[in-house]
């Protein structure tokens, strides 16, 4: 191809699809698979960054306007300005282009596994079962039902949800999700996808320098993206990781042991109902881009308990986008909305507009036990990007989140944030 | 002859439970619209494919199929890859670009501006 690069000049594109890391269950991509995750983590930059910002300029130019001659009044919330835009015709079309990213997303990364599923589903029997069987990291419970907010639709997207199998015991699903999250983060999540549990690293060892959990509860850990970091951060400590859906679990425990975190034990469990562990249990009870994917009623439920397993002093920490504060301008609140409607998160608006600081007091704590935060994703920046924030950024899938959290009983002990 | 063949291309496909969204007011311009965003994805993979083939050339003279499935390319090459597939996006992308800078200035319809030049 001729050469289009101008030497003294940094242009912002998405690392190669192979600066992933590859782990023992990773599916292995062709040359042409890895061209298909390229096209696509560019063109989603591009969707952010050059077509995103004529979404404000026709809500400004026009949008707004025709809402004010028609109601005589602002909008009142961000509904009535999504309802607005549907209509207009920039804003449609941005819509179907990036509604088809993330189809397209989705149909490359199950063509990649689905190709190769035998081989993967033997990869990861290598690592769940030792000569005893299945080792005792991993506990599936057929009983374990799954719940009405993960089955209502295929949560973004993503076809057969983290519980489908397209073969009886498969991992297809959590194969699928592990290799494509790099095409629509542009790689901004590093190498193993693991950048905000590399932050959660980080901020507790500077927050709480030589603190030694003995037992940390990860609710809703899908493939342990966030949470190998840390087991592999605290050796000693024991991890108990939990979700609902088996197919994601097998995948989980097989890629935490071939990178040899081992004091993970994957438990499907549906964090509703915790009874299986004793008031006080952990010291430190996570939940990692989570709470979106529930419900209004499961929500209070989890929390209240994850407050009654965490022992005092322990730590309760939630990473979510942040929420939609009256401080927030309605117009990003409806682009950070985009997802909710567009992407299949039918939980994620409601979410986000509940005062977690709330639902936390609720829960059982003390409103001075509190804090909030910014966690950044920790990655290797020679190869991976800062992830844009403000005007660039992705909404809804920036590599910055907030955290909302807490230490239980020991307010004195905390000060807040950052 | 066993019926059970798994057909991964197939299940590749499979769509995602929820109504999908209409974007259009034509439903065919949807299907349209997701063809063409598969075909412009796939072009430029071929792109990448044939930039693969011309490095590997220049590098070694002459090349194996396994030597393209193998290829990874360099920090200088990856980053020329990605500005090789930045400058395709924007080049196809021309049209729904031009709208955000259509939206930044308003214009008049040449037919006006017609008008304004028979008489000045
Ligand atoms: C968006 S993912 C979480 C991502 C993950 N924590 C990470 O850091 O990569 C949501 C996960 O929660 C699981 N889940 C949903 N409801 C649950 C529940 N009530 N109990 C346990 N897991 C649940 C889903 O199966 C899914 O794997």
């Amino acid at each position: 191809m001729s050469k289009t690069v101008p030497n003294d000049q940094k242009l912002d594109v998405a690392p190669p699809y192979n600066a992933v890391a590859r782990h023992g269950v990773s599916p292995q991509p062709s040359h042409d698979e890895i061209a298909r995750f390229d096209f696509l983590a560019n063109f989603n930059k591009f969707m952010a960054s050059t077509l995103s910002p004529g979404n404000k300029l026709a809500y400004d130019k026009r949008v707004l306007p025709a809402f004010l001659k028609e109601h005589g009044r602002e909008p009142q919330d961000r509904f009535e300005i999504r309802h607005a835009m549907n209509k207009d015709p920039f804003h449609k079309f941005w819509s179907a282009l990036k509604r088809n990213s993330m189809e397209m997303r989705q149909q490359n990364g199950r063509a990649i596994v689905l190709r190769q599923i035998d081989e993967l589903n033997a990869k990861a029997r290598q690592y769940n079962e030792g000569a005893q069987g299945v080792k005792s990291t991993l506990e599936l419970n057929p009983e374990i039902a799954v719940p009405r907010y993960q089955s209502a639709v295929d949560i973004h997207c993503m076809p057969g949800s983290y519980h489908g199998e397209e073969l009886p015991g498969d991992v297809s699903a959590g194969a699928n999700y592990d290799c494509g999250i790099f095409a629509t983060t542009g790689g901004g999540l590093g190498a193993l996808t693991d950048g905000g549990g590399q932050a959660l690293v980080d901020w507790i060892k500077k927050e709480r320098p030589g603190w030694e959990p003995r037992r940390v509860l990860d609710i809703g850990t899908t493939v342990g993206h966030n949470i190998v970091p840390l087991a592999l951060a605290f050796p000693d400590c024991e991890f108990i990781a939990i979700d609902t859906a088996a197919p994601i679990l097998r995948y989980a425990h097989a890629r935490a042991q071939s990178l040899g975190a081992t004091n993970i034990k994957f438990i499907q469990a549906n964090a509703e109902d915790l009874s299986r562990w004793d008031d006080g249990t952990f010291d430190w009870v996570q939940t990692t881009m989570f709470l979106h994917e529930t419900s209004g009623k499961a929500l209070p439920k989890i929390i209240a308990e994850g407050y009654r397993v965490l022992a005092d002093n322990g730590l309760m920490l939630h990473l979510e986008q942040p929420e939609y504060s009256d401080a927030m301008p309605l117009f990003e609140q409806f682009l950070r909305d985009w997802d909710a409607f567009n992407n299949n998160e039918p939980f994620w608006s409601s979410m986000h507009a509940l005062d977690m600081k709330d639902e936390m007091v609720k829960a059982g704590f003390d409103r001075d036990e509190l804090f909030e935060t910014g966690v950044r994703a920790v990655v290797d920046r020679e190869i991976f990007p800062e992830a844009p924030t403000g005007e660039d950024e992705d909404h809804g899938r920036a590599a910055f989140w907030h955290a909302y959290g807490a230490w239980k009983n020991a307010d004195q002990m905390q000060e807040a944030a950052e | 002859m066993t019926e059970q063949v798994f057909d991964w291309m197939a299940a590749a496909n499979k769509k995602a439970k929820g109504k999908r969204p209409e974007y259009f007011d034509d439903p065919e311009d949807e299907r349209m619209l997701s063809i063409l965003m598969a075909v412009v994805g796939e072009v430029s993979v071929l792109r990448e494919r044939m930039d693969t083939v011309e490095r590997l050339l220049d590098a070694k003279g002459t090349i194996s199929r396994d030597d393209i499935e193998s290829y990874t390319p360099d920090k200088e090459a990856a980053y020329e890859r990605g500005a090789m597939i930045r400058e395709y996006i924007y080049r196809v992308m021309r049209g729904p670009h031009q709208m955000v800078e259509e939206l930044q200035h308003a214009e008049p319809p040449v037919e006006e501006v017609s008008k304004e030049l028979k008489e000045i």
